[in-house]
């Protein structure tokens, strides 16, 4: 029997097949990540395709292009100027009593940009993974992030994929940068800050921080405590359509609600005093404070705002909290004043009152 | 915090506030100086700064924060010596978390802990075991630091390392005892004590009857005391009335938790592991003869000073500290030269810089306020807004009978 060979070996029907084989779309096959999927190559292709692109398909990302391209018209027609941030997530474990390092990602730069008073439009997703990394384990990451991008209304438009030898890194790190419009007229800013101004929170302090502790595992300690995560764009947007002159905005994530308030009375040379009863801390994260000695004021959070407006706005601002689900618990938990300038204190439930400084370092369990 | 909220009641501590000012007033008629009193344990410090009772105090009353911080204590020479031992490659060091601050000659542990030594933050001593176990072929060290509170965790940490036989792990004792340091302070001409709040913790431990020496050799009153803002005023106020009265005697305000003898089996680990040393450095303060534990010859095998020879080495204090006076309550932290300039909590000179139960360290953080305006004492203020109503007399009848109205 002889062969037809075509003249053209690309009109081949087994090359055909080959071809279309090479580039359909596969399935990572491996169950862990290995050095090949950082490579540049087909193992790499096929994790962004199955883990990333599948999950994230959006009208930006899809092209696969190195970059993401935006309409200027659109962004334009929500507001007057861009905010742009990027965080990095290194938290340990990842996942944790009601949340995990991919929700996390996502709602730390919502949240960044929403406090600048933006609408929190896009985000990027840059991973460094742990050779060893189960695929599995950076699946619900990713559907996480998914989940935490749908629920705050932002897509994942462009991202990034490095792998690192066992031992470089600790399982996974997301870096993501957000970008998002300020709306004309609203321009939330540390440094004006006025004698007089009230301070709210959205409600209990800590919570993030004790979740992690916990599960650290290192306590011995059954606590059901979750973390706050949860994007505060909606909450924000509620703020702002009540008060669009609103003062100044921050979440209070590392280093917890008592940097915030340091930071923004050194910016504007104002003094704050808290009612220490008023700040809400849950029961649990108190008894966990108690036992190790630490302050849930340092405590980190994942969907805590502190916000300044003007006296004559607080009760408006604080019932357009209450009435958002993020902030139901919303409280106004001090003022600013005029001296001392750049310190914050603290009026104890015994009328006393005592300075809340900036943290030095990490919280460190006391002794006894 | 069932159980603890009624020791934060700002209707108790007015209650209390409101007696002492009235004791105070009395004692003042008669006398030029503030009345001082020392708080020993550095857990008091702190307490006394989170709550802010020191401004709610009257002016009549000084508060002198001793020398009751097992971190502010530590000398630099065993500083030193805890972090060479955890640059040895073949250790893994585990320390409690406020330990890892404090500046050495050169090093803090948490410094050494960035240049790649292995030093892991434990909750407990008995924590260090599951590491030794799982890693059989380099040594566990603990190091052990601390007053008789903390003594009998790591005693039973030898006992339990005991039981199970391992090999590799090892305490480097540094726990020192509260009397002997007491009797140091007393033994020192420029004190003017009155009186001693008493360290709650190791009294839960020692009891209250060890303190009888300081009422009966030094005739000075002790109040052991607890750590929520209505065990120390009411401690205060228990001092108070033992003054107005001519009395000198230890009583025990934290009944709900100290027995006058003591716990007795934390004191049988104690005494099956350690033994008292002939003299111990305490940073500030010098040697101080029978001040220290170590650990008996019988467990030399978990013995980091044994197995490591380490040798005791003597490292000055920076000049400029007077960490020393401090803890002897001779100054106060501002008026420390450095204080709050060159030795600030982010780069501490001294030790009492370091930990929130360091004096410096709580004054800086907390307490900044009555530094800067010494009117700021509020006592005048609260006796004119907050005088007893008949329900709080009530109350206050019956904390006078029973000592202790919430135990």
């Amino acid at each position: 029997m002889t062969h037809t060979v075509p003249s053209n070996p690309a009109q081949h029907p087994l090359f055909r097949k080959i071809e279309q084989s090479r580039r359909k779309r596969r399935e990572v096959r491996d169950t862990t990540i290995t050095l090949a999927h950082g490579s540049g190559g087909r193992a790499m292709r096929d994790l962004i395709d199955d883990v990333f692109v599948n999950r994230f398909a959006n009208s930006s990302l899809m092209p696969l292009e190195d970059q993401a391209r935006f309409d200027l018209t659109q962004l334009a027609a929500q507001g007057d100027r861009l905010a742009f941030t990027t965080d990095s997530y290194v938290v340990d474990p990842i996942v944790f009593p009601g949340s995990d390092i991919g929700a996390l990602a996502v709602n730390g730069t919502v949240n960044d940009l929403a406090v600048g008073g933006a609408t929190p439009l896009y985000i990027t997703c840059s991973m460094i993974l742990e050779e060893g990394l189960p695929i599995a384990t950076l699946r619900q990451v990713v559907e996480s992030m998914a989940l935490a991008a749908e629920a705050a209304g932002v897509q994942i438009v462009t991202g990034d994929t490095k792998v690192v030898q066992r031992g470089s890194a600790d399982k996974l790190f997301i870096n993501t940068a957000g970008i998002g419009v300020i709306r004309s007229g609203v321009n939330p800013s540390a440094q004006q800050i006025q004698p007089g101004d009230v301070i709210l929170t959205n409600g209990t302090i800590g919570d993030h921080g004790t979740a992690i502790l916990m599960a650290r595992g290192e306590l011995a300690l059954d606590t059901p405590i979750e973390s706050d995560c949860q994007p505060l764009n909606g909450l924000v947007d509620a703020i702002l359509n009540v008060c669009p002159q609103v003062r100044s905005m921050r979440d209070a994530t590392r280093g917890g609600l008592a940097t915030v308030l340091s930071e923004f009375a050194q910016a504007s040379s104002v003094g704050i005093r808290l009612q220490e009863s008023e700040i809400p801390v849950r029961e649990e994260v108190v008894g966990m404070c108690e036992l190790l000695g630490l302050d849930p004021l340092y405590l980190a959070n994942e969907g805590k705002l502190v916000v300044v407006v003007p006296p004559a706005d607080a009760e408006v601002v604080l019932a357009a909290m209450q009435s958002h689900p993020a902030g139901v618990d919303s409280r106004i938990i001090g003022e600013a004043i005029d001296s001392p300038a750049g310190v914050v204190l603290l009026k104890t439930a015994f009328g006393a009152e005592r300075v809340v400084d900036m943290l030095v370092g990490d919280q460190l369990p006391r002794i006894c | 915090m069932k159980y603890v909220d009624e020791y934060r009641n700002p209707q108790s501590a007015q209650i209390l506030l409101h007696e002492i000012e009235q004791i105070t007033d009395r004692l003042m008629q008669h006398r030029t100086k503030p009345i001082k009193l020392m708080e020993v344990c550095g857990g008091h410090t702190h307490s006394i700064f989170k709550y802010g009772l020191e401004n709610l105090l009257p002016s009549g009353i000084e508060l002198v924060h001793g020398p009751g911080c097992p971190v502010c204590i530590m000398p630099k020479g065993r500083l030193d010596e805890a972090i060479a031992l955890a640059q040895n490659p073949n250790v893994i060091f585990t320390t409690f978390g406020d330990a890892m601050r404090v500046p050495g000659s050169k090093l803090s542990l948490l410094q050494a802990k960035a240049e790649g030594a292995d030093i892991r933050m434990v909750y407990s001593p008995l924590d260090a075991i599951p590491i030794a176990r799982a890693n059989p072929d380099r040594e566990v060290v603990f190091f052990a630091i601390g007053f008789e509170t903390t003594a009998p965790s790591t005693a039973l940490t030898v006992l339990q390392a005991e039981s199970e036989g391992l090999k590799n792990f090892s305490l480097f004792c540094n726990h020192v005892l509260v009397v002997p340091a007491l009797e140091a302070l007393l033994s020192n001409p420029d004190l003017e004590l009155e009186g001693f709040v008493g360290p709650g913790h190791v009294s839960m431990v020692i009891g209250s009857d060890p303190y009888q020496v300081i009422s009966e050799r030094y005739r000075k009153p002790v109040v052991v005391a607890g750590f929520e803002p209505i065990d120390i005023l009411q401690s205060i106020w228990m001092l108070l009335q033992q003054l107005e009265s001519g009395r000198c005697e230890v009583e025990n305000q934290y009944r709900r938790l100290v027995m006058p003898s003591g716990n007795v089996t934390a004191l049988d680990a104690m005494r099956r592991v350690f033994e008292v040393r002939e003299v111990f450095e305490w940073r500030g303060l010098g040697d101080i003869t029978q001040s220290g534990l170590r650990m008996r010859s019988t467990y030399a095998d978990y013995d980091a000073e044994v197995k490591f020879a380490i040798a005791k080495q003597t490292v000055a204090d920076h000049k400029a500290c007077q960490c020393g006076e401090i803890l002897k309550g001779v100054l106060k932290p501002w008026q420390c030269k450095v204080f709050g300039t060159a030795c600030t909590p982010e780069n501490p000179i001294g030790a009492c810089m370091v930990s929130s139960e360091g004096a410096c360290a709580a004054y800086y953080k907390y307490g900044r306020l009555s530094l800067t305006m010494p009117q700021f004492k509020q006592s005048k203020q609260s006796k004119q807004s907050d005088s007893p109503t008949a329900a709080q007399a009530k109350e206050k009848a019956m904390v006078s009978r029973s000592g202790n109205a919430l135990e």
